[in-house]
């Protein structure tokens, strides 16, 4: 599989981006800065996390308006398969690529911990090698993470089984509406979540659960 | 010319800042407050010289970046 990470002023969770996936796919991911114009031909392509640009604005917002979110855009509505975590997914919202938008943490803290997520769609390009219902443990970090649209929007991502990833277990960090960790577009085939499934991809970190979404994606692109 | 944007969260929209502002205003014995709502405030300095046309830009530019419309309103006041 073939990927490609971009990278802003502010990305911080973009090397263990490049190094979970190259550990997963045996091929290093292709790093584009926000400035170009073009990306490279790829299976995937990663928004990674961080604070782009300080947050300033609103999480995401400038970022998503870098020369290279011209290219991601076209390249997403021609199929391509987009991943956004965390800063990443706030980009994607940012950008219109997804529904709903970040909104600051219910709590107003920063949460730093492990939450449990549930797939409820294992149907899904990022999620095919989950198991319906599956409930596993993944890393969160970050400030903004509170999913929040509108009731008909709501009704429509829950309808079309855009909810891939919930909370479970009452463990909902930041207030997100319907207990929401990750959610596609309506095609599928772009993904973002607040979790860090990249966090999550050896023993040494307490656990591998993160690998499924990844070889889920590198099945998809075989 | 001078364009001033007001950027405020819609009805209905949870706002947690103001919900902690408020508490904060209460600790320091302000009674009687309602509700407290966060905005922002913008204020830019335009080149143009036609009011209507300003107003038109300024209207793109928070369309385009300046407010999320998921979740933000917008007014603008130019002088």
């Amino acid at each position: 599989m073939k990927t490609a990470i971009i990278v802003f002023p502010g990305s911080n969770r973009d090397r263990d981006m490049f190094d979970s996936i190259e550990l997963i796919t045996g091929t290093r991911p292709i790093g584009v800065w926000h400035t170009e114009a073009t990306l490279p031909d790829a299976d995937l392509i990663v928004v990674p996390g961080g604070f782009s640009y300080g947050d300033y604005l609103r999480s995401g917002a400038i970022a998503a308006r870098s020369p290279i979110l011209k290219d991601l855009v076209k390249k997403a509505n021609a199929g391509v398969s987009v991943l956004g975590v965390c800063n990443g997914f706030q980009i994607l919202t940012e950008a219109g690529l997804l529904p709903g938008v970040l909104m600051r943490n219910a709590g107003l803290n920063f949460v730093c911990k492990e939450v449990m997520l549930e797939t409820v769609n294992e149907a899904t390009r990022f999620s095919k090698t989950f198991t319906k219902g599956q409930v596993w443990r993944c890393p969160v970090a970050h400030h903004d993470g509170n999913y929040f649209a509108d009731a008909e929007t709501l009704k429509q991502v829950e309808g079309n089984g855009q909810v891939v990833f919930r909370y479970a277990q009452s463990t909902n960090p930041n207030g997100s509406l319907n207990d929401i960790a990750g959610v596609t577009n309506a095609q599928g085939n772009v993904l973002g979540m607040m979790p860090h499934p990249e966090n999550l991809v050896e023993d040494l970190q307490g656990g591998t659960e993160g690998r499924l979404l990844f070889e889920s994606l590198a099945a998809s692109a075989a | 010319m001078k364009a001033r944007v007001i950027v405020t969260l819609k009805n209905g929209v949870l706002d947690p800042q103001g919900k902690a502002i408020e508490g904060a205003l209460g600790g320091l014995d302000f009674d009687g407050i309602n509700q407290v709502r966060q905005g922002k405030v913008f204020d830019l300095e335009l080149q143009a010289t036609d009011k209507v046309a300003a107003e038109k830009e300024v209207a793109q530019m928070c369309e385009k970046l300046l407010a999320n419309t998921v979740i933000e309103n917008y007014a603008i006041e130019i002088e």
